[in-house]
């Protein structure tokens, strides 16, 4: 089916099955790849974009379902929140491999836009289901915190 | 599981109705009920009950058949008493974890982080995640996974914890509630609920006829 989303501000035609999951779209027809195949069910959360400003794990996100929404990947995410989690991840050197950093980013730039001072509980809670092979949980939370507080400052 | 003992003796009633029917005998008509024209997918209709006198005691039968779907995974998984959801005909915990936060999920990962508007069978491997507008849990108020038949029938009455529902507030939640339906729609790798929402809201709408009285427990 014929379909235009609209991707970072910008509308994109695609001529898709209509159940193709969004990150299917994003990577191989747009080739926005930025955005992470991980587990393809929901589970891992290096596939995460905006939808309409929510996080939302593009995997299982039916682009027929998608008419009319706006849709923000890592490669449109901006704002105070994303330059200031992208600076604190710097800083903290947060990235190992950086496969699920993506994912991380999203999740983190959104808990700071509803949240700006989140507590370490909240942090866990918001990226529980952002997962990191690398296992640098500890280095995310503290950039996470950072960031707030360069929003706080 | 209830709806396992319910299709159990719904397969004996039938079995009963079947013999019967051989003999050119005609079956009592709440065994006929129980075996296919008074059940739905495992689940009585207000037919079954409707010899039993009294409406207490009818009214207590009708409620501990409409707990069936209630403490059913479909609904209790999003009914917890305390803590997140739970997942899967098991009731596990949910994976990833989540919590209740401001009852939609904690802020960055809310429900509809994963959750959509409808059923997404996975594009990778077997399985789907279920979804529907608005997939959230249920109050707090309004936890009753584990709970028995009575426990639940008091708490849902209770208009402190349903948030001022009256009786036929329940039956118009029970009988129309699109979140409600998903119970009879859960995608691929859950098993629905027993009956289906027609069914499930009639035995509401008779139970608040009957008083709406609690099964004893």
């Amino acid at each position: 089916m014929a379909l235009t989303l609209k991707i970072n501000g910008k509308d994109r035609n695609v001529d898709v099955d209509g159940e193709t999951p969004l990150l299917w779209v994003l990577r191989d027809d747009l080739r926005l790849t930025g955005t992470k195949f991980g587990c393809g069910v929901a589970q891992c959360g290096a596939c995460t974009v905006y939808v309409n400003g929510q996080p939302r794990r593009s995997c299982v996100t039916p682009v027929e379902t998608l008419e009319g929404a706006e849709v923000t990947t890592i490669e449109g995410l901006e704002g105070r929140e994303a330059d200031a989690v992208r600076a604190a991840w710097a800083e903290y050197d947060t990235p190992q491999c950086g496969y699920c950093q993506s994912g991380q980013i999203m999740t983190a730039a959104a808990l700071l836009q509803r949240n700006p001072n989140p507590t370490d509980e909240d942090i866990d809670n918001a990226l529980a289901g952002n997962i990191c092979r690398c296992a640098t949980y500890v280095r995310i939370r503290k950039a996470v915190k950072a960031a707030g507080e360069r929003l706080e400052g | 599981m209830g709806d396992f003992r319910v299709t159990g003796s719904a397969a004996v009633l039938a079995a009963m109705a079947a013999l019967l029917s051989a003999c050119g005998e005609r079956a009592p008509e709440t065994e006929a009920a129980g075996a296919g024209e008074g059940a739905v997918n495992g689940l009585m209709t207000p037919a079954a009950f409707s010899s039993i006198a009294g409406d207490e005691a009818r009214a207590a039968a009708l409620f501990t058949e409409i707990s069936k779907v209630m403490l059913h995974p479909r609904c209790a998984n999003c009914h917890p008493r305390e803590g997140g959801p739970t997942q899967g005909d098991d009731m596990l915990p949910h994976n990833p974890p989540v919590v209740r936060g401001f009852g939609m999920g904690a802020a960055g990962m809310e429900c509809s982080t994963c959750h959509g508007s409808v059923n997404v069978e996975f594009a990778s491997m077997t399985g789907s995640i279920p979804g529907a507008e608005p997939w959230m849990l249920a109050p707090a108020s309004m936890g009753w996974a584990g709970a028995s038949a009575a426990e639940l029938c008091a708490q849902i009455k209770d208009t402190e914890l349903n948030g001022g529902r009256t009786l036929d507030d329940l039956v118009f939640h029970n009988s129309e509630d699109h979140l409600v339906n998903w119970a009879w729609h859960p995608g691929e790798g859950r098993s629905p609920a027993p009956g289906d929402q027609e069914t499930f809201g009639a035995l509401t709408a008779a139970w608040a006829e009957a008083g709406g009285h609690c099964p004893e427990g």
